[in-house]
């Protein structure tokens, strides 16, 4: 689903939608399955998992802790070696920086290393409005972009397509009529497609996983040696970095640089670790740009609650095992950060008038298995509550009367009244063992009304028995 | 043991048989139950679904009603998380420090059954009686927030004359996850529906797991398609016998 300008609908509506496409639950659901048994294979091995996760977390905690100090430090190291570091409050800056860069150079094509980032503000689009075309190199995102597609999952943008699609899609947009849907051939195409691209690329743009505060280092890790192609070939860099993704010493990458290949493409070690700081004469690109990206986060960094949220690493684990992502894909969650940890960033990138992204925090069963494969250990669940709360009490501070007269809100309000009264409680249970009558049939309830029938719609309900626990208690003491 | 019994709201009104089972079971181990009728509801529903401000009072009414219990058994995996995870957060959101000890100090006393029966009292064989092919669902609330772990499997393989079979990717939610239900409730029907596949699968005559919510979101799409599995919560299980 795309969006257009206008807010998108809310989770449940359109998850409908996607759970009725049977392709794409047969795509999702195979690649999800597969990469969980894998990462699972590779941390097990692992005898200090636990121990390396709670350092992640505890790196990543100092980091939120002392934010302003970490990205000064950062900005120091990188002008000494050489960069130039630029500060985007929000998405229409960091657009403006890159394209006036471009626009500099004289260049009207970009090359681009796979970056969440750079799609969370939209540069693709903004760079196309100033007349210049970025070219996804990353081969599913490239597939998302020939498609005029969105990606649905933060590692394997193309997640919802087979190598059936792929192909059609490479034969019509590739002019190659022949062409198999053997991996190994539509990897090809795409290969010999991109080669000429890097090689006559003046301007790269890459996110990055991690900056190094102490050294002005960037790293980007990657499976197909695009982002080593497209961070070196060309005569300037720009690098888009959300503000959370510094990291203090270069020894916290012993930790990262573990958690992160396990987590993410279930490998011990990605093939691709780019690392570079600043410029290099003679080698790499004689300009590096580093653009810093606030763009909501300090909004989540002031609630000391819901902060952990930018502990992530972007590894899209919790995507995986998640049982809502693995059968309504990421589109339906309207955002580029899909699956658990979208259901708890967005949200809070967006602030609390986005109705959509206030839908987010309820598209969970709160099973916790996001949290169990975090590698830093963010309690989702606890955060996917506590934003819960902020939802409620948003709607109870704005909402008026209106708001107070909604079914839920008021159902939760007399619940919370029964229960606080032990006499209510108790003629609460009479009376619906009484009111329960109307919807009996053969011994079941088939059928409720209101927002109740959304129960009854593919399940029965059981009665209410005739006698209460406590009634059984009462008569036997 | 004196054991003071939080039976829940939820398997008080819909459940009786549960809380009955936890009684017999308990007593037939030796140990003293008591059951104070004060007690109305954990304050779950209302603490997820993010009125967190309505259930604070449910939070200090149990902590009060609890205080001076040596143990509080809980039948249901996921009302026991609640107040062993989630009290402590919720005491915190009041400001009231008393409130904030008060919790600290129940809480390492509150248990789920099953867990109750293996790690505090040491008991794996209840000298239980159950002659049906049974299937055991893992609860998400009881495998990943309270950790029991494979005390209820343990539980299980004691009783005798039971058929215990394996239920294929049984660590997966039910997709029930509460007021979810509702509020995505197609996206937990698609959950359910391959829940009530696997369980189905293995042939057996009854699902059973540590919490009669998740059982009643799988028992009633079984019932529904006249699937002919029953779902029986472990309690009752365990508190069957060769004379009952």
């Amino acid at each position: 689903m795309k969006r257009n300008g206008s807010e998108p609908p809310a989770f449940e509506k359109t998850a409908r939608s996607y759970l009725n496409d049977s392709q794409l639950r047969r795509n999702i659901g195979h690649a999800t399955r597969t990469i969980r048994e894998k990462r699972k294979a590779v941390v097990d091995e692992m005898g200090d998992w636990e121990e390396l996760r709670e350092a992640g977390r505890q790196i990543k905690r100092r980091v939120m802790r002392h934010l302003d100090r970490y990205l000064l430090q950062l900005e120091s190291a990188v002008e000494k070696a050489g960069g130039v570091v630029h500060w985007a409050g929000d998405a229409r800056d960091a657009n403006r920086i890159i394209s006036d860069l471009v626009r500099q150079k004289g260049e009207t094509d970009v090359v681009k290393v796979k970056s969440i980032t750079t799609d969370e503000i939209q540069l693709n689009r903004a760079l196309k409005e100033e007349g210049i075309t970025a070219l996804e190199t990353d081969l599913a995102e490239l597939i998302v972009q020939m498609a005029g597609d969105e990606p649905s999952h933060i590692l394997v943008p193309a997640i919802h397509k087979n190598r059936a699609e792929i192909r059609e899609l490479f034969r019509d947009k590739l002019g190659l009529p022949g062409l198999s849907d053997n991996p190994e051939d539509l990897a090809d195409a795409a290969r010999l497609y991109l080669r000429k691209k890097f090689l006559n690329a003046g301007i790269g743009i890459s996110g990055g996983n991690f900056a190094v505060a102490e050294t002005g280092t960037v790293a980007v890790v990657e499976s197909e040696g695009n982002g080593r192609m497209c961070t070196t070939l060309p005569e300037t860099l720009i690098t888009v970095l959300g503000i959370e993704k510094v990291i203090p010493e270069w020894r916290d990458l012993e930790v990262f640089m573990q958690l992160l290949p396990r987590s993410s493409t279930a490998e011990r070690m990605n093939p691709y670790n780019t690392f570079w700081t600043g410029v290099t004469d003679g080698d790499g690109p004689k300009e590096f740009h580093l653009v810093l990206l606030d763009n909501g986060r300090t909004r989540v960094l002031e609630d000391a609650a819901a902060r952990e949220t930018l502990h992530c690493i972007r590894c899209s684990a919790c995507l995986n095992v998640c049982p809502v992502y693995e059968r309504t894909g990421g589109h339906a969650y309207h955002s580029i950060y899909p699956g658990p940890i979208g259901a708890i960033l967005t949200p809070q990138l967006r602030g609390p008038e986005d109705k959509s992204a206030a839908s987010l925090p309820y598209a969970s069963s709160l099973c916790g298995a996001c949290y169990e494969v975090c590698p830093v250990k963010i309690n989702i669940p606890d955060v996917l509550v506590h934003l819960r709360g902020k939802v409620v009490d948003h709607r109870k501070s704005t909402g008026g009367i209106k708001s107070r007269m909604n079914s839920e809100h008021a159902g939760m309000k007399l619940m919370g009244r029964i229960f606080r009264s032990r006499s209510r409680y108790e003629r609460a249970q009479k009376l619906a063992r009484t009111a329960q009558g109307l919807f009996v049939r053969d011994g079941v309830i088939p059928h409720l009304p209101g927002e109740l029938s959304k129960w009854t719609s593919v399940r029965d309900l059981k009665p209410i028995p005739d006698q209460t626990f406590r009634e059984w208690w009462g008569e036997r003491s | 043991m004196n054991i003071s019994l939080f039976v829940t709201c939820f398997n008080d009104t819909l459940f009786p048989e549960t809380g009955k089972a936890t009684v017999r079971l308990l007593e037939r181990l030796g140990h003293t139950v008591d059951f104070s009728p004060e007690q109305t509801c954990c304050g779950q529903m209302h603490y997820n679904t993010g009125y967190q401000e309505e259930a604070l009072p449910l939070v200090r009414r149990f902590t009060e009603i609890f205080s001076d219990a040596e143990a509080v058994v809980v039948p249901s995996a996921s009302c026991a998380g609640m107040i062993r995870e989630f009290y402590p957060r919720a005491a915190e959101r009041t400001g009231d420090p008393d409130l904030a000890g008060a919790v600290e100090q129940l809480i390492p006393r509150v248990y789920e059954l099953t867990q109750f029966l293996v790690e505090k009292l040491g008991v794996e064989n209840v000298g239980a009686y159950y002659p049906h092919r049974v299937t055991y669902h893992p609860t998400c609330h009881s495998l990943r927030i309270i950790r029991v772990g494979d005390a209820p499997l343990r539980l299980l393989r004691n009783v005798k004359g039971i058929d215990l079979v394996e239920l294929p990717s049984s660590e997966e939610c039910c997709g029930f996850g509460g007021t979810f239900a509702v509020k995505n409730a197609d996206t937990s029907a698609a959950i359910l529906g391959d829940k009530v596949r696997h369980v189905k699968g293995t042939g057996a005559e009854v699902c059973t797991a540590a919490d009669n919510s998740c059982l009643m979101h799988i028992g009633g799409a079984i019932q529904r398609q006249r699937g002919g599995v029953e779902t029986v919560h472990i309690a009752e299980i365990l508190a069957s016998t060769e004379e009952t």
